[in-house]
């Protein structure tokens, strides 16, 4: 005769690791951002196209003298900070929360988001010390391309 | 001269019947603790076809039953009242989250087979029975009874109608299970609370009469609390209640925001 399991025994706890608490608000913050920060993106890069490619002469203005003029101006320099942190943190956080839905070993998480985090970072320092450490008017050059307030 | 003349008139109010074949979602998975009854256990789910006659007012569940009596009486399946209200047959019907008890074989196209399965994301015990312990772990856990502090009034909490409607439609869950193993982040991460937990917070969270609320928030500020909902809105149309459960999630995601700031 087969015995059946007690239907009214204790259940075993759940399997896997139990649901850890995060004390803290990261995951609401981490939401929040992603509306805030898109808004924003979408006013600093509409900003950023109709500058660069609508206005005054358009597309044809775009060379260097352009670039380095632009980030002459510590208006352009702000705006292209905040676009270059706000677009790289915001599209980390989606491609975190894509690995977090996807990818279900714990080995193969580790690792993408390891790579993304690395990826992340090296982008925003990178950018940042470009725009600040920028020079428009490098020595020994055609001056024919440097921007108009380069002395000759 | 024709052909309808000699042919018997169709009774009136007759019920058309028809063909329909059904392709089912067989598993038997090998766990110690359920008896088999002399059936072998498997390794892998395979699919079995019925061919079955059926009525126009029929529904899959009239249709699974005709199979389990007529035709296979081992295959296994979860239902109890048969008319949509205890929430026991929710099951993948064509790749929808429906309940067998309340979807028409005629709304189907029975000229293709009707696929059924076990609803996703919880393991199978048998056929269409799946394990819900995980699912009800969750909706304990957001706490699912009125919390009050203070002395208990002589008579009944009264509440204004106004009060009531604020949460009229998270009251209609009947934890049939068809929202959460909709959703896909509850498909690769079972850790996550999913809709019908919220939707269960949700139906307390907004009661004017209840004093938890801060709690629940609390709780389903959690990592896998209701952050990790993607707004995809499976939930909402697999409900067979026709409760707005992605709403009631954004509302729970607000009501959070507005609390922290």
């Amino acid at each position: 005769m087969t015995t059946i399991a007690d239907p009214k025994a204790p259940r075993p706890s759940r399997p896997g690791p139990t649901r850890r608490s995060t004390h803290g608000n990261t995951e609401m913050v981490a939401w929040l951002f992603m509306r805030v920060s898109g808004v924003i993106l979408v006013v600093l890069i509409f900003g950023h196209l109709f500058v660069n490619l609508v206005q005054g002469e358009g597309i044809n203005a775009i060379d260097f003298g352009f670039v380095a003029g632009k980030w002459a101006s510590p208006f352009w320099q702000v705006w292209d900070l905040l676009m270059l942190w706000l677009a790289m943190i915001h599209g980390a956080n989606g491609v975190r929360t894509i690995i977090s839905d996807y990818a279900e070993k714990d080995s193969t998480r580790i690792v993408l988001k390891s790579l993304l985090y690395v990826a992340t970072v090296v982008v925003i320092v990178l950018g940042t010390l470009v725009i600040f450490t920028f020079d428009p008017c490098p020595p020994n050059s055609p001056t024919d391309l440097l921007p108009s307030f380069c002395e000759r | 001269m024709t052909a309808t003349a000699e042919a018997p008139a169709p009774e009136v109010g007759a019920v058309p019947s028809f063909e329909v074949t059904l392709k089912i979602r067989r598993f038997l998975p090998s766990d110690d603790a359920i008896p088999t009854f002399g059936e072998p256990f498997e390794a892998e789910p395979r699919w079995d076809e019925f061919r079955v006659t059926v009525h126009g007012t029929d529904r899959v569940l009239d249709a699974l039953h005709k199979i389990k009596w007529e035709h296979d009486g081992s295959l296994t399946f979860r239902r109890s009242c048969a008319h949509g209200i205890c929430g026991s047959d929710a099951m993948r019907i064509n790749g929808r989250n429906r309940l067998a008890c309340k979807t028409l074989l005629k709304d189907l196209d029975p000229s293709k087979p009707i696929v059924v399965e076990p609803i996703k994301g919880l393991p199978v015990v048998k056929d269409l029975v799946v394990d819900m312990e995980p699912f009800f772990a969750s909706y304990r856990e957001i706490m699912p009874f009125l919390i009050t502090t203070g002395t208990e009034p002589t008579k009944e909490r009264l509440q204004s109608p106004q009060q009531r409607e604020r949460f009229d439609d998270t009251t209609k869950c009947i934890l049939c299970a068809a929202c959460t193993s909709s959703c896909p982040v509850f498909w690769t991460d079972g850790q996550y609370f999913g809709p019908a937990a919220i939707v269960n917070a949700h139906r307390f969270i907004f009661d004017s009469r209840d004093e938890g609320g801060a709690q629940r928030l609390e709780i389903l500020n959690d990592k896998e609390g209701v952050w990790r909902c993607r707004t995809t809105f499976n939930c909402t149309e697999a409900c067979p209640r026709g409760i707005e459960v992605t709403k009631a999630i954004q509302e729970v995601k607000r009501a959070m925001i507005t609390r922290a700031f």
